[in-house]
């Protein structure tokens, strides 16, 4: 018996009693429809319900146990190998043998009985939870049967268990938030045991040092993030540059200027820019805005013009932000009521004078909520640093030079090869746990202000 | 205040300095699009070069081998080329798909005796040279050899050189070859975990969406997983990468590189986006409707699913759409499970290593092969177009189902 036929049993049980509730059901409405107090499909549907979900939740607990006791065992055939990460290598290899993925007997003495005793075992397992799981679906599926009577109130039974489904999808958003504080907090926490937290925050050299052997001289690498977060600024900060007066003034010139027509038109192709992966704006950094960036250095005799400098990837990170300020501060200029702005016509004023002396300062919170929500994302872009800046860390305000993020170095600590207790991992967590509470303030403070604007005119 | 006429002259340049910012916006996007669309368009073809092949009656063609057949034909079209390093130079003007080509072409052929000219896949430093990617100087262009050039003109002046189809760009996985390399690899690992994300986010999505709208009165709770979701939304994704790493593959162990488990980050990626977008559409159906079936004794469960469910599907699909589009361009969270990797088989399964367009543009983009840049740009092509199609689909919806109430 495998797996798949397994829980084909259990569905093709589930289904057979949801079909004999439902007849069974039919068959008393027959009789006495002003008897039944629920339609007979939801007889149907909690039969269903009662058949299937013991054996789901046995199959989830079974197999989550089956492996842990199937991993410490394995394991400690191999207890000899001193090196955690070769231990797991044989167990994987173990695995994928018996599973016929490879044929490769490794170079262990203790493999072939490793291997034996994880073929025989799983063997077992599978036969045991079969004969176990299917039992118990057939006692559930049994007993569903019986409960089907013209007094059953399964309607409010089944209704019952969708809002309680309901209610637990939506506590599941915050075990998400939780699952990522939790997940960057232990790793974070750990890594300022080896490395102090004021060294991090205010030390002003950043070279995780890549330690190829282990006990290499100076592989203890410095942690003092300074440059990374004024790398992240200056590039932030050269985008806002780029996309806050575009943005702005395309937002103003579409809500107060443009035709309706020109309107529908410019606001989707705008927004476009927003649709576009960053992988591709980070391959038109490298391909187009770099070389030309780099020509109009040569051209204008830049010292020190670096290929990777902030300006070239902050200014391919203010395109890819245009799009959030010009919508947002649309938005919320399109929200001052007309009669501000026919009164400020009215006096005599210019549109542009109704524009900056009324309209701009009726919305002035959306606009900074709007800038700032932009330079949360800017902080937070990854694939357009990764490819248009470096890897390192300069402290410095020139924008003509190499700089990195805060971005770039949490994705070059933990691609490739790596051994998950060092320093240099875990201050890769330490980063996004300093990313993401940046931009969660940055959020909340934006949020709030956008909210309290449009409190004021509704 | 000044006088009308420098008023107005403000008021002009005003107009203009916003007509300018519209048009520079739609500007830089047009240079994006035809920088891409220009360096990535002659991709999709590729240069082969022609061979006499002659064998004759009384050979096993399944036998044959491939490779020193093709090469002793080669040797027959140039007998000049005598010593060992000629030889290899003209050998090197052939991509090694040329003798796969020429197996399989062994292999399905029908007759006993083969006498003609066939093409084969060329290198890709040819290919650069022919399509005039890579400019000629003297008797060298690029990674081509004078040594090179002079079998190269010899095919030129046979006419023995030509552009197909390129049907291992979309037809075949990664490769070291960059005349060889495709994105279908990349395009399975896309999909399934595109599917995988759908199958895990919609659901839940939906779920809280109608649980935060209908079930639930404002109060403490509710308000705690709204705040809770609106700030998930602006979370950078890289850090979602970072809990896809810390859950799926350290806690509950599941293979490194799957596109399952990039499936699972994207999922949670896309699950505010979801759930935002279904509670404006669950918001949008007027209270009338579920009035009126509350008011015919439906009770609330049944008045959700009968009534308000289908009537904000169009907004629902239309949100979900639109977040989908967004994870599928998503490159760093997969960074981040380890889907960077270079995989030369198709992926069979959600639980096979692969990598994903995204990410398969980033690791072309990387590659210090010439050829490669305009296989990154085709591939970026194919992307956009997939994204544009869901985004036309996404609005597509939306006019075709709106309902004005």
């Amino acid at each position: 018996m495998t797996i798949e036929f397994l829980i084909l049993t259990i569905l093709g049980l589930t289904a057979y009693s949801f079909f004999l509730s439902k007849r069974k059901a039919s068959a008393l409405n027959a009789i006495n429809p002003l008897d039944v107090h629920s339609q007979p499909h939801y007889h149907g549907l909690f039969s269903a319900i009662l058949t299937i979900a013991p054996a789901i939740i046995l199959l989830f607990l079974w197999s989550w146990l089956e492996n842990s006791i199937f991993k410490t065992n394995l394991e400690s055939y191999f207890s000899d190998v001193v090196d955690p990460y070769k231990v797991s290598f044989y167990v994987s290899g173990v695995k994928s043998f018996v599973a016929g993925a490879s044929d490769t007997l490794m170079n262990h003495s203790n493999f072939s009985s490793a291997v034996e005793y994880y073929e025989t075992s799983t063997k077992m397992s599978l036969a045991l939870k079969s004969i176990v799981i299917v039992i118990i679906t057939l006692i559930t599926f049994r007993y569903s049967l019986n409960l089907v009577t013209a007094k059953f109130k399964a309607r409010d039974l089944v209704e019952d268990i969708v809002i309680r489904t309901m209610k637990y999808a939506s506590i599941f958003a915050i075990f998400i938030t939780l699952g990522i504080v939790l997940s960057l907090l232990f790793e974070t926490l750990r890594f300022f045991e080896s490395v102090a937290v004021t060294e991090f925050l205010f030390g002003t050299h950043w070279s995780p040092q890549m330690s190829i052997r282990e006990g290499q001289v100076g592989s203890s690498g410095s942690f003092g993030a300074v440059p990374v977060f004024t790398g992240t600024l200056l590039i932030s900060l050269i985008a806002m540059l780029v996309a806050g007066p575009i943005g702005l003034f395309s937002a103003i010139y579409l809500s107060q200027y443009a035709s309706n027509r020109v309107r529908s038109y410019a606001k989707p192709i705008i927004e476009i820019l927003a649709g576009i992966p960053t992988v591709v704006y980070g391959f038109f950094a490298v391909i187009t805005v770099g070389p030309f960036f780099r020509d109009l250095g040569i051209f204008f005799n830049i010292d020190g013009f670096s290929s990777e400098s902030a300006l070239i990837a902050g200014s391919v990170l203010g395109i890819m932000i245009i799009p959030f300020i010009a919508s947002l501060t649309d938005d919320s200029l399109s929200a001052v009521p007309r009669s501000l702005k026919e009164g400020s016509l009215a006096m005599g004023a210019t549109l542009s004078e109704t524009t900056t002396r009324v309209i701009i300062p009726a919305s002035f919170h959306g606009i900074v909520g709007s800038f700032l929500l932009a330079f949360s994302r800017a902080i937070g872009e990854t694939m357009i640093v990764v490819m248009a800046a470096g890897f390192a860390a300069n402290l410095t305000a020139n924008p003509f030079n190499a700089v990195t993020t805060v971005t770039v170095q949490i994705v070059g600590l933990l691609t490739g090869d790596q051994e998950f207790d060092s320093a240099k991992t875990m201050s890769a967590f330490a980063l996004a746990f300093v990313l993401f509470f940046l931009t969660l303030i940055l959020n909340i403070i934006s949020l709030s202000i956008v909210k309290k604007f449009r409190e004021q005119y509704e | 205040m000044s006088n009308i006429i420098q008023r107005n002259k403000s008021e002009k340049r005003f107009q203009f300095y916003g007509l300018l910012a519209v048009g520079l916006a739609i500007f830089l996007l047009l240079v994006l699009l035809f920088k891409i669309f220009s360096t990535g368009f002659s991709a999709f073809n590729q240069t082969y070069l022609g061979v006499k092949i002659q064998i004759e009656k009384g050979e096993n063609l399944s036998e044959l081998d491939a490779r020193s057949t093709l090469r002793k034909n080669l040797r027959n079209m140039f007998p000049e080329a005598q010593s060992r390093s000629d030889k290899k130079n003209l050998y090197s003007l052939f991509s090694p798909g040329a003798y796969i080509e020429f197996k399989e072409m062994l292999e399905a052929y029908d007759g006993d005796v083969i006498d003609g000219y066939y093409y084969f896949l060329a290198s890709d430093d040819l290919d650069m040279y022919f399509k005039g990617t890579v400019a000629r100087q003297g008797n060298s262009a690029g990674r081509i050899k004078p040594s090179q050039m002079k079998f190269v003109d010899e095919f030129v002046k046979m006419n023995l050189i030509e552009l197909q189809f390129n049907r291992y760009l979309l037809g075949s996985a990664d490769s070291r070859n960059p005349e060889m390399a495709g994105i279908l690899g990349a395009i399975y690992g896309s999909l399934f975990a595109i599917l995988i994300a759908f199958v895990t986010s919609f659901p839940l999505g939906v779920l809280t969406a109608i649980y935060l709208e209908k079930l639930t009165k404002q109060n403490a709770f509710s308000d705690l997983i709204e705040t809770n979701i609106n700030n998930l939304a602006a979370v950078p994704s890289i850090v979602f990468g970072l809990l896809g790493l810390a859950i799926f593959l350290n806690f509950f162990e599941l293979p490194r590189s799957a596109s399952l488990v990039g499936g699972l980050t994207l999922g949670l990626m896309t699950l505010p986006t979801i759930v935002i977008a279904s509670r404006s559409a669950i918001k949008s159906v007027p209270p009338s409707i579920e009035e009126a079936s509350i008011g015919l004794g439906s009770s609330k469960v049944q008045t959700i699913f009968n009534f308000t469910l289908p009537l904000a599907m169009p907004g629902i699909l239309t949100g979900t759409i639109i977040g989908i589009a967004r994870a599928i361009g998503e490159t760093a969270p997969l960074l981040m499970i380890g889907m960077v990797a270079f995989i030369v088989d198709i992926p069979q399964g959600p639980l096979d290593a692969s990598t994903a367009l995204p990410v398969q543009i980033f690791l072309w983009q990387d590659s210090p092969e010439r050829a490669f840049v305009e296989r990154t740009s085709a591939a970026i092509i194919v992307l956009l177009i997939f994204l544009f199609l869901l985004n036309i689909t996404a609005v597509y919806l939306r006019k075709k189902l709106e309902k004005k109430w």
